[in-house]
């Protein structure tokens, strides 16, 4: 049956092995056109992996999937036609100049010599670096960089544009700069397919997310549904005496009558809270059993609190991004 | 950031031909000697420092005078930096690929042999730029060709065929070794017996037998001999032939396999 028209992405049962190591494993994926869609995991999830199949650069081993209507086995070629990729590290050409890369780029699209300058001079100041534009990109600090790496998937406007973790290693700034990016992309009618992990970044951006672990889908959803799993908050207590670490764990299970998680050292305990009067009133309860606190916060649910609740495991330590 | 240039859409053009796509990789590689000169200081100082080295050094010992020696080197040492020359574009490619730059251009609808004919422009330059710079090197220090242009032209021909052939192999090398340094010590560690247990430096007269039995079929000294013959007008089309022997197999064999591990990778 083929995929409806209005999927930009259609995907079935994708696997790909290395070796023994499977790292998808079966994956299905629906993404509409014109939305953003996060793709959330650990590290070694599987999900540059994914990515990477997507975009013709590895073949699956099993599965099948469309891209903007192009079967990726069947017409590589034609799927190459309507994405790009940016990738986790700057796909770019050290050596050159900033416009250099935009201007090789745009030939071997085939553009001609003034057409592809025309173009690399547009990006070059849309992407705020008209000034770096005759500079060595080995020049560039890691959010010019980024730009300019996300401009190089800009010189034909794509149908699907995949971008892998594309903030990771910026810094807040440029972070903004990136996410502001995205969104514009996407509201111009281009496919956005990110992977990031960082629930905040899948939170701020996407439509809907999947979450993968394993190589396998675990969850998928708005991130309203997500959080949903989780709590709308987590509350972060960190009790002032060690020894009462246990009494104050013991009596946040009871009072909100889920699982409290504990941070690697085992100082701070962590539990989701349906809403802010909840919060407020497990704050009381411990202050009233007589539990000082040396420090606690409220935060968003991170990604290792989006697993637990949804796998009832916590990520394994080497894999925690928090 | 502005918006604009985004929004507006930019089509496809028509799709650009095998050929056009491999000149834009040409046209890179060009970039890069402009951008980085320096390359070409590592190419050329070991030839220099070797010709240098055994015209003055060792030369009047090995030939009676160094003009003689000199004579006899030079053609040799045009090969030399050509083979040595092929391991730094091998670097280059694995550099490209730890980079993730390939996978931009593997994800681009273009013709895939492409970025390889690109990188063989660029090979083919360096070859040229060091060829003529050591050329120059030995006719300010005496060596004379004695046939002239033609066979000055006629040798670099053959340079550049050798060049092309022993660049497949660091192509290869490239794709399937993760990091630059490992390509240079492999390759380094393959070429020296190459290039030593050959006729570049010393007539194998003098070499004990089994050594001179290798000495005579190293590709290194069929394509020596044939380098002096075509310079002193003495070359013969069976020598010719037997020093394009290893730069068409190399090719016949190792394009193929580029391909396929590049398809694979």
């Amino acid at each position: 049956m083929p995929p409806s028209p209005s999927l930009a992405i259609s995907a079935r049962g994708l696997v790909k092995r290395f070796g023994a190591m499977t790292a998808v494993a079966g994956i299905d994926l629906d993404v509409p056109r014109g939305t953003i869609f996060g793709i959330l995991g650990p590290n070694g999830a599987g999900k540059t992996t994914l990515l990477r199949m997507l975009a013709t650069l590895i073949a699956p081993d099993a599965g099948s999937a469309t891209v903007m209507g192009h079967d990726l086995r069947a017409a590589p070629d034609a799927v190459r036609g309507v994405i790009a990729m940016t990738g986790q590290f700057a796909s770019l050409d050290e050596d050159l100049t900033g416009r250099e890369n935009l201007v090789m780029l745009g030939r071997l699209w085939g553009f001609g010599r003034q057409a592809a300058g025309a173009r690399a001079d547009d990006l070059l100041a849309a992407f705020a670096l008209s000034d770096a534009a005759r500079r060595q990109v080995k020049t560039y600090s890691g959010g010019m960089r980024r730009r300019l790496d996300i401009a190089a998937s800009l010189v034909i406007t794509p149908g699907v544009l995949f971008l892998d973790e594309p903030t990771t290693g910026l810094d807040p700034a440029a972070r903004a700069g990136v996410w502001r990016l995205i969104r514009d992309l996407a509201a111009s009618g281009v496919t956005i397919l990110l992977t990031t992990q960082y629930l905040e970044e899948a939170d701020q951006l996407a439509a809907r997310i999947a979450v993968i672990d394993h190589g396998r889908k675990i969850a998928e959803g708005t991130s309203r549904e997500l959080k949903a799993t989780t709590g709308s908050g987590t509350l972060h207590v960190t009790p002032a005496q060690a020894a009462q670490r246990d009494a104050a764990a013991a009596l946040l299970a009871a009072l909100l009558g889920t699982t409290v998680g504990r941070s690697a050292e085992g100082a701070q305990l962590s539990v989701a809270v349906p809403d802010a009067a909840r919060a407020n009133a497990a704050l009381a309860a411990l202050i009233a059993a007589d539990i000082p606190l040396a420090d606690f916060a409220m935060g968003s649910p991170s990604l290792d609190e989006v697993f637990f609740a949804l796998t009832g495991q916590p990520l394994p330590p080497e894999e925690a991004t928090a | 950031m502005t918006t604009p240039a985004l929004l507006r859409r930019v089509d496809r053009p028509a799709r650009p031909s095998a050929l056009s796509n491999a000149l834009v990789f040409g046209w890179r590689a060009v970039l890069k000697f402009k951008h980085v000169p320096e390359q070409l200081f590592d190419l050329v100082m070991t030839p220099i420092m070797f010709t240098l080295l055994f015209t003055f050094v060792f030369g009047g010992a090995l030939a009676g005078t160094p003009g003689d020696y000199l004579q006899f080197f030079l053609p040799g040492i045009l090969v030399q930096t050509v083979m040595f020359n092929a391991v730094y574009s091998g670097m280059g490619l694995s550099t490209d690929f730890q980079k993730g730059l390939f996978d931009r251009f593997r994800a681009l609808p273009i013709w895939s042999l492409a970025p390889f004919a690109g990188l063989m422009v660029g090979d083919l330059l360096r070859h040229l730029i060091a060829g003529g710079i050591i050329l120059t090197i030995g006719l300010i220090l005496g060596y004379r060709p004695d046939a002239g242009l033609p066979g000055v032209i006629g040798a670099f021909a053959l340079l550049l065929a050798v060049g092309f052939g022993t660049g497949w192999i660091f192509i290869v090398l490239g794709l399937l070794v993760r990091t630059p340094m490992t390509v240079m010590t492999f390759g380094f560690t393959v070429m020296f017996p190459l290039i030593f247990a050959s006729n570049i430096m010393v007539d194998p007269a003098t070499m004990p037998g089994w050594l001179g039995g290798f000495v005579a079929v190293n590709p290194v000294s069929l394509i020596t001999t044939a380098m002096r013959g075509l310079m002193d007008g003495s070359a013969s089309a069976v020598t010719i032939g037997l020093a394009l022997i290893f730069p068409v197999a190399m090719t016949a064999l190792l394009a193929p396999v580029t391909l396929l591990i590049y398809r694979r990778k």
